[in-house]
């Protein structure tokens, strides 16, 4: 028998069948439509998590966008932390697919400590342009951007900025709240590529995650600009650490400094992130579960992205390509943003050594084929 | 009110009412259990009203001018009996703090109940909307008798259409903010049902979004029949563009002068359209082709929302009473450019609108004219005050071709 919470109160939903209600995936082509059944969907439609969320606000965005030209997309969000429980029947496969066959018993290992990096200091700067390691935190006890109130989405903003500006050294900075930057604040967030805009993306828009907008969201960076937080844009928290050239250790270093330090800041405020030790750090998306790590390039190589093994390198390396725009773009000029294509079943530093010891090779083979030399001998392993 | 909700709660269908019951465990999952509700249900509220109440400082529309936090507090703990909220109803306002040609509502129903439950909010919006109509002391007249409709036949040298546009929803189903994907298909249903039973001139045919080919695609995009998904952000932020395109489809006579469109911003709207000056020929196929309708959703024991306070029910507050718009594209060159226009128009309580609808400028000098009013004054007497009104615009552009000066009319109505 259900516990009887005094906080909770009812909400009246009117249903017709579960088979009326079914969506018609048939044009459909993303995980959520891959998985989804009839008999999944009546089983867990009389489901809903404490916080009120339900089958249907989990895929809704998989039903209004059936498909995406360069990447296959998850096709379903969280709205709070226990939708990873209260559906599981739908997201352990979903996971299962997305994360190469991480299975529902399995654990993740988080490792934050910079100093088992090895190498990542020396990538050539005439090739890569510049590094950045990224990652999505959530804060203990708050709804996810698809489904946070209002008072809960400043709550997230309120903590967040305090525990933010009282970072100090190179990590002490300022935030700027979207609603309130002046205009010179504005042109110089734009002008350092660091503003963030109210998303276009129908792919994040039909998740509900843009209401309300620009309230409760914001940007922060430390003074020197490489440290830098967005407040409540897809997550609550998404931190940024980044640099021209190619430093790679240099901005790891400063990422898990800065996170854990961030981390502490929490835990004496009595928070915490959402983590557990199946699914690592707990994300809207379930695509960024586990490290929710992205650490990636901007690298030169003309050459080698014209090369007919160009994808099979990438595969083999367990490495992405992306247009420097980003998720939702092609490259420019043989520009390319690469990075780990993993996300959960390996921790922060075994994925940025990937991204290190790949580029590493990239540039290697980028080299030989200006030469006129062949790169089989190059040829790596699957990792 | 009871009453109401009474009968919507035990209607056609077998419809389950089913409810939440939240609990404190991190990894429970809550069984939803079958329960008669009334309205006014409780809501889950994790927050004090006053730190969810939005931010609406740079925020002019009407829902803003009207929600203080008092009426937030008051409100934001009510549902309706299909469990649609307030901060549902307000979204579309919120996200969209103000539109360049017109101010806009900011605020939805959800469904029929809404405008009882929220009345508090609704009230004031409706009165500032249409003119100072006041839904707690007044009735809204309903008159589809076309045959009162004088003088309807406009000069074709510069009338180039004309059109008559309404909506009607289906009682006891969402409406399209809040619908399930069963309860669009049950509208889709419902309408196409009694569709198929039109007879002569109003014989046609129903082309659903999800299943026309491309032949049809292309034709209805040839005759301007075509709707798409919503890209304005007035519309998809208020959730009516949920599972686009399932259930959504157009429904035209054989002659194109009658079309239905199903689940766009309302369950249905409704036009009827001929290019030429013929309004009243427009307004008889409209009231007819209606008033069938009626008796054909009747048949199968349905009927369409509308009461005497609002009128017809619709989606948005603006749509409310007749939900019509009777309008012309007519060219008036030397008009447009008087200064006096707008003054003319405001006083002939008529509205200009580009050629491509709500959200469009004009184009060279042909102007979309309707009416400005939607409640308050039945179908008959709006589309005289367009007849009235588009008559004396083509008298004073013949006048200004002449040479000869023009008056600005006294106002048709306080």
């Amino acid at each position: 028998m259900e516990k009887i919470n005094d906080k909770m109160a009812k909400l009246t939903i009117k249903r017709l069948s579960p088979e009326e209600e079914f969506p018609d995936l048939s044009q459909h082509n993303n995980h959520m439509a891959k998985v989804l059944t009839q008999d999944m969907y009546t089983k867990l439609r009389d489901r809903a998590t404490p916080n009120g969320f339900t089958i249907d606000g989990v895929i809704q965005t998989g039903i209004d966008n059936p498909g995406h030209p360069f990447i296959m997309t998850v096709g379903c969000v969280a709205g709070d932390e226990e939708t990873y429980e209260v559906f599981k029947e739908l997201l352990d496969p979903i996971i299962e697919d997305r994360h190469g066959g991480y299975k529902p018993t399995d654990k993740h290992k988080t490792d934050l400590n910079p100093d088992n990096l090895k190498g990542g200091d020396d990538l050539d700067p005439n090739y890569v342009i510049s590094s950045r390691v990224r990652t999505g935190r959530s804060i203990r006890g708050f709804c996810l951007p698809p489904h946070c109130s209002r008072g809960e989405r400043r709550g997230v903003e309120k903590m967040s900025v305090e525990a933010l500006d009282s970072l100090s050294g190179d990590l002490k900075g300022k935030y700027y709240a979207l609603k309130n930057m002046t205009d010179a604040e504005q042109q110089q967030l734009i002008d350092d590529h660091f503003l963030f805009d109210k998303p276009v993306s129908p792919l994040l828009l039909a998740s509900g995650m843009a209401r309300d907008w620009p309230d409760g969201r914001g940007i922060w960076h430390n003074d020197t600009k490489t440290f830098l937080v967005w407040v409540n844009e897809e997550d609550h928290l998404r931190v940024i650490s980044m640099q021209k050239g190619g430093n790679m250790k240099e901005v790891f270093n400063r990422f898990c400094t800065g996170l854990t330090k961030i981390e502490t800041l929490f835990k004496d405020k009595g928070t915490s992130f959402m983590w557990n030790e199946h699914l690592g750090y707990v994300l809207t998306c379930p695509s960024n579960l586990g490290t929710g790590l992205r650490a990636g390039v901007h690298v030169k190589i003309p050459n080698m992205s014209k090369h007919a093994k160009f994808e099979e390198v990438l595969k083999r390396l367990r490495l992405q390509k992306r247009g420097t725009g980003g998720v939702d773009t092609a490259a420019v000029g043989g520009t390319f943003d690469i990075s780990n294509a993993d996300r959960l079943g390996f921790s922060e530093v075994e994925l940025v050594q990937m991204v290190v010891d790949g580029v590493k090779l990239l540039v290697e083979m980028e080299k030989k084929l200006e030469k006129g030399q062949s790169i089989d001998d190059l040829m790596p392993a699957q990792k | 009110m009871a009453n109401n909700f009474a009968r919507i709660l035990s209607g056609k269908r077998n419809v389950g009412i089913m409810s939440l019951v939240g609990a404190g465990s991190l990894t429970a999952a809550f069984l939803l259990n079958r329960e008669h509700v009334t309205a006014g249900a409780q809501v889950r509220r994790v927050y004090p009203a006053s730190a969810d109440y939005p931010d609406l400082r740079k925020h002019n529309n009407c829902m803003a001018s009207h929600l203080t936090p008092a009426i937030y507090a008051k409100l934001v703990d009510k549902a309706t009996p299909n469990g649609y909220t307030l901060d549902q109803a307000i979204q579309t306002g919120v996200d969209n703090p103000g539109h360049p040609f017109i101010k806009t509502v900011g605020m939805v129903a959800g469904d029929e109940e809404s405008y009882e439950v929220f009345a508090d909010l609704l009230d004031p919006v409706i009165k500032e909307r249409h003119n100072g109509y006041d839904p707690q002391t007044m009735t809204h007249p309903t008159d589809l008798d076309s045959s009162k409709l004088k003088s309807g036949k406009f000069d074709e040298r510069y009338v180039l259409s004309s059109r008559v546009r309404t909506g009607r929803s289906i009682r006891g189903l969402s409406l399209p903010p809040a619908c399930t994907r069963a309860e669009r298909r049950e509208v889709e249903k419902v309408v196409v049902d009694a569709l198929a039973g039109l007879k002569g001139d109003l014989a046609g045919t129903y082309y659903s979004l999800t299943h026309m080919t491309d032949q049809e695609q292309q034709q209805l995009i040839d005759d301007h029949f075509l709707f798409d998904k919503p890209v304005s952000p007035l519309l998809t932020c208020s959730g009516m563009a949920r599972d686009w395109p399932d259930a959504r489809g157009i429904w035209h006579n054989n002659t194109k002068t009658f079309l239905i469109w199903i689940n766009e911003e309302d369950h249905t709207r409704v036009i009827s359209m001929e290019k030429g000056g013929n309004m009243k020929r427009v307004f008889d196929r409209f009231c007819t082709g209606l008033k069938e309708v009626e008796r054909l959703i009747q048949e199968k024991g349905w009927e369409f929302m509308w009461n005497e306070r609002l009128g017809y029910i619709l989606t948005c507050p603006s749509n409310l009473g007749t939900g019509l718009r009777a309008g012309v594209h007519v060219n008036l060159p030397k008009l447009s450019k008087d200064p006096r226009f707008t003054k003319i128009l405001d006083n002939l309580r008529l509205q200009k609108r580009g050629t491509g609808g709500v959200d469009t400028a004009a184009v060279g000098s042909t102007f979309d004219i309707s009416n400005l009013d939607r409640l308050g004054q039945s179908e008959v007497q709006l589309v005289q005050t367009v007849v009235d009104g588009v008559n004396y615009l083509i008298e004073c552009e013949k006048k200004l071709e002449k040479g000869q000066d023009i008056k600005i009319p006294p106002p048709v109505r306080k």
